[in-house]
């Protein structure tokens, strides 16, 4: 394991244990205030919690039992945050060759290793330019440049896409797409498509603690916390397995195919386009009570939010159903689109 | 309504009323008018003979020499008192910052008779002074430490301002890319406040070049030695009410050129 971390913040409620391997993209998800931002300024340095540890290749970043604590500039650890925060007095190449200067390397040996990382992310012809001079999108990709030249043994990325222009968005994915692999790397994000393009595992915080992880892939199919369930775009439903899928705590059961033991807690996770929603109860089975709390137009389709499921209809459908806030209506949703599984493991 | 007259720049909203334009130009007026009735009374015809009589220049050349002295002390000492109290906090710090920024309110001959019951030969650091064969009081030296004590303020308290709105986000940024906490203060912090660092250097020297009353109580008036222009100014009157009028005229183009110089580059003020 290269990246070994246990810290907790008291008066954040922050608790954190978790493991980055050699090469690996750790995504980590989670609301506002779930303590992502938290976690990355424990690992550069920039917080000192209350208690815990952690190694890096083995080598103490801080164990505070101890009394070890590495300040940050001798961690080898870089920092990307949402905004490229360019050092405004110093050219773009200046920005990059910083770190090589700072960790002992000789002006001329700075400036060739600037161009080469400057290059690296396709910023080459912007080496002589101020960062007031740069978009949005160029700053960000010298701030990459800047990250990268010190040669960090761990690279922090915290939502470094939110800030920038949607049109630019796509180009700086690949380019960190790139730049990752192979990297060890922690990747804050609120975004899926990061998470799923950018990143090999999953970590989900909630409230300051670990509520799930896994690989990517796992942790976006069969989500655990309603937090991820709506990060991927799914309903999901919770309750105790039973023959013919689960039984929810109101009652109501969801049939459908899935895994699991029978009497354990198991979860049904269904997208929202499978959900179709009725008036009048449909005699069929997965029939769901709910009422409408608000319509919201997505793309080609209509939202339909109740209290506990989404379902998206498409606008003719929802016009001739007269759906509007308050509405009680029946949600429905085929076996086939059901995909049940355990909980808590 | 947008304004537009010909030969004047197009009128912004302001969002000013009348009336307080008013008290403004009452307000400036003020200060003006003592100014040019000062400048009417220049005789013009001695005036080069009056400002290079011989203790007149030994009284501008002490104080230019000790007022530049004085800020290269404030900015030594005042670059990190300003850090300490902008950028790190302690128990105790209201109270520090409150004590630092004291002779800015203080009437100056308080500071002269507390520099000398420090300094003075019978003083708490005078003594040991004067056993060690170091005399302070109605020195040069005393001057610079008079002009330091009532500059150091201006100094401290421009730059914290400056560090405090500036914050610490590039710093942490430059200490994960490996730069250790003294090349971040050099090549970070401080190129990112220079502006403010200027302003407050350029405040102190004024204060300190027209520093009268701390300079008098602790240094005294022995010409070429202590008496700068000011105090020189403050004697002339007496003797040679021109002379004391020209030297005026002089201490407030230097002056003028000072603060000039501060809206310079004060920041945000750029030309």
């Amino acid at each position: 394991m290269t990246l070994r971390l246990d810290a907790r913040v008291v008066e954040r409620g922050f608790d954190v244990r978790l493991e980055v391997a050699e090469g690996e993209t750790l995504a980590i998800l989670g609301p506002n205030g779930a303590g992502k931002s938290t976690l990355l300024s424990i690992v550069a340095g920039l917080l000192r919690p209350d208690s815990g540890s952690a190694y890096l290749d083995g080598k103490s970043l801080f164990d505070l039992d101890r009394g070890q604590w590495l300040p940050p500039h001798q961690r080898g650890i870089s920092l990307l945050a949402q905004e490229p925060l360019l050092f405004p007095h110093l050219s773009a190449l200046e920005n990059v060759a910083f770190g090589p200067r700072s960790t002992g390397r000789s002006r001329a040996e700075a400036r060739a290793s600037a161009r080469h990382w400057l290059a690296a992310v396709e910023a080459a012809e912007l080496s002589s330019s101020r960062p007031a001079q740069l978009s949005g999108g160029q700053a960000q990709r010298v701030a990459i440049a800047r990250a990268l030249a010190p040669e960090p043994r761990l690279l922090l990325l915290d939502e470094p896409l939110a800030a920038l222009d949607v049109a630019v968005v796509p180009t700086l994915r690949r380019m960190l797409r790139g730049v990752l692999s192979g990297r060890t790397a922690i990747l804050v994000t609120h975004e899926v498509l990061d998470a799923l393009t950018l990143a090999d595992r999953v970590v989900v915080l909630g409230d300051g603690v670990v509520v799930e992880q896994g690989m990517t892939a796992e942790v976006l199919q069969r989500p655990q916390h309603s937090f991820t369930a709506r990060l991927a775009g799914l309903n999901l439903l919770t309750g105790v397995r039973t023959a013919t899928g689960l039984r929810m705590p109101d009652g109501t059961s969801v049939d459908g195919p899935g895994t699991g033991v029978i009497g354990a807690p198991a979860a049904a996770a269904a997208r929202p386009s499978a959900v179709m929603v009725h008036v009048e109860q449909p005699r069929v089975p997965n029939v769901f009570a709910v009422v409408v709390q608000d319509l919201e137009p997505r793309g080609d389709s209509i939202r339909v939010r109740s209290a506990s499921m989404a379902a998206d209809i498409s606008p003719g459908r929802a016009a001739a159903l007269g759906l509007s806030p308050g509405l009680p209506v029946w949600f429905t949703l085929p076996e086939s689109e059901v995909s049940i599984y355990a909980l808590g493991g | 309504m947008i304004l537009n007259v010909t030969g004047m720049r197009r009128a912004s909203f302001s969002g000013v009323p009348r009336w307080v334009i008013v008290f403004a130009i009452v307000g400036a007026a003020f200060v003006l008018v003592p100014l040019i009735a000062m400048a009417s009374r220049v005789n013009w015809g001695g005036f080069v003979a009056l400002v290079s009589s011989e203790s007149s220049v030994a009284a501008l050349l002490l104080s230019l020499r000790t007022s530049v002295a004085a800020t290269m002390l404030c900015v030594v000492f005042g670059v990190p008192m300003a850090l300490v109290l902008g950028r790190t906090s302690f128990p105790g710090q209201r109270l520090v910052r409150t004590v630092v920024l004291l002779p800015l309110v203080l009437p100056p001959v308080i500071g002269g008779i507390a520099l000398l019951a420090a300094f003075g030969r019978q003083g708490l650091l005078g003594r040991p002074l004067e056993v060690l064969g170091v005399s302070i009081a109605f020195s040069t030296v005393a001057v610079v430490i008079a002009q330091t004590f009532v500059a150091l303020p201006f100094l401290v308290l421009s730059l914290e301002g400056a560090l405090r709105l500036a914050g610490t986000r590039y710093e942490a940024v430059a200490a994960t890319l490996g730069a250790r906490p003294t090349t971040v203060l050099r090549r970070i912090t401080l190129p990112l406040v220079l502006p403010a660092l200027l302003s407050g250097a350029v405040l102190s020297f004024a204060r300190a070049l027209g520093e009268f009353g701390a300079t008098l109580t602790f240094a005294g008036s022995l010409q070429g030695v202590t008496r700068t222009l000011p105090l020189e100014i403050y004697l002339q009157r007496e003797i040679d009410p021109d002379a004391a009028v020209a030297l005026s005229l002089v201490l407030v183009i230097v002056s003028l050129v000072v603060v000039g110089l501060t809206l310079r580059t004060a920041p945000g003020s750029r030309p």
